[in-house]
């Protein structure tokens, strides 16, 4: 089944909300080699001026991660993901992620092109935190290769 | 906030920042660990193979993730990453045995005094090739 185009613009509901922990943002920190005091040790976060320890800037892809397995559990969507390739990514900040924050998660399909006999969507999550106010807004492309790719 | 990185003082081209990263098998898995991304062509030979690609690869998402470090450690400040996008081009093979090397340099591609934003434009390389496109940050320095 090929990726069905009327997938563009459709919103999906949002995703539970996450509770980012202190230590799940340490542990995210060590797998991508952030050595930053800011992302270990809540002091040296409070002296810098945020309640808890930093996530990185590719943190969000934790929370994303919820909105993607919408995106490709939706019955009529067509994307195999066996084929699915990551093409790419992007995170647009409000302000950095800090344990702490419950942040909630909406994904929207920007768009679905096809390319050769491959298929493109790109999917946007907005996250916003317990207060509805923009923390940042995640994006990645994927690849869908075809069938005779 | 920690001190950073003075605006004024930067010009396109300056180079701010380079990193080694030896990533093992190991990095692997402790990746799929902590962002939840169990897809086993990041740690099965044999499911690797199968689906044809010339070995276990690094997580895209792992090699975005550790590329912009060298540019906040120059920030002083992960916050100060305000976007960060990536094209995933070429992928990363790690050996078994070796594991993988993954060079990235990071340099001034713009300068907006105004806003007090800089872009920084990545290069990351694996076997001397490139792995990521577009590879830019923007940082706020004042």
């Amino acid at each position: 089944m090929p990726v069905n185009p009327d997938l563009a613009g459709r919103v999906f509901p949002p995703a539970s909300p996450y509770l980012v922990g202190r230590e799940k943002i340490r542990e995210f920190s060590r797998a991508v080699f952030a050595t930053s005091p800011l992302n270990h040790d809540p002091e040296a976060a409070r002296a810098a001026g945020y309640s808890d320890v930093v996530a990185p800037p590719t943190f969000p892809v934790v929370i994303q991660e919820a909105t993607l397995a919408q995106l490709l559990a939706e019955p009529d969507a067509g994307i195999d993901f066996s084929r699915v390739v990551h093409g790419e990514q992007r995170f647009e900040s409000s302000r950095p992620i800090v344990a702490g924050d419950e942040l909630t998660a909406t994904l929207t399909v920007a768009s679905v092109k096809s390319l050769g006999g491959n298929a493109m969507v790109t999917a946007r999550s907005e996250i916003v935190d317990e207060t509805g106010a923009h923390v940042v807004t995640a994006t990645s492309t994927l690849v869908i290769r075809g069938e005779d790719a | 906030m920690s001190t950073a990185p003075d605006i004024s003082t930067l010009t396109v081209g300056d180079v701010v920042a380079q990193q080694t990263y030896s990533l093992s098998r190991d990095s692997l898995v402790r990746y799929a660990g902590a962002s939840g991304d169990f897809n086993p062509i990041h740690y099965r030979d044999d499911v690797a193979s199968d689906v044809g690609l010339p070995g276990v690869l690094a997580h895209g998402m792992l090699t975005m993730g550790l590329a912009v470090q060298p540019v906040v450690d120059w920030a002083g400040d992960p916050g100060r990453v305000v976007d960060y996008t990536v094209r995933f081009t070429r992928p990363v093979v790690v050996s078994p045995a070796d594991g993988a090397v993954v060079e990235v340099s990071a340099k001034v591609g713009q300068v907006d005094a105004e806003a007090g934003v800089v872009r920084v434009d990545l290069t990351v390389t694996f076997e001397g090739a490139t792995v990521l496109g577009k590879a830019q940050a923007r940082v706020r320095l004042a």
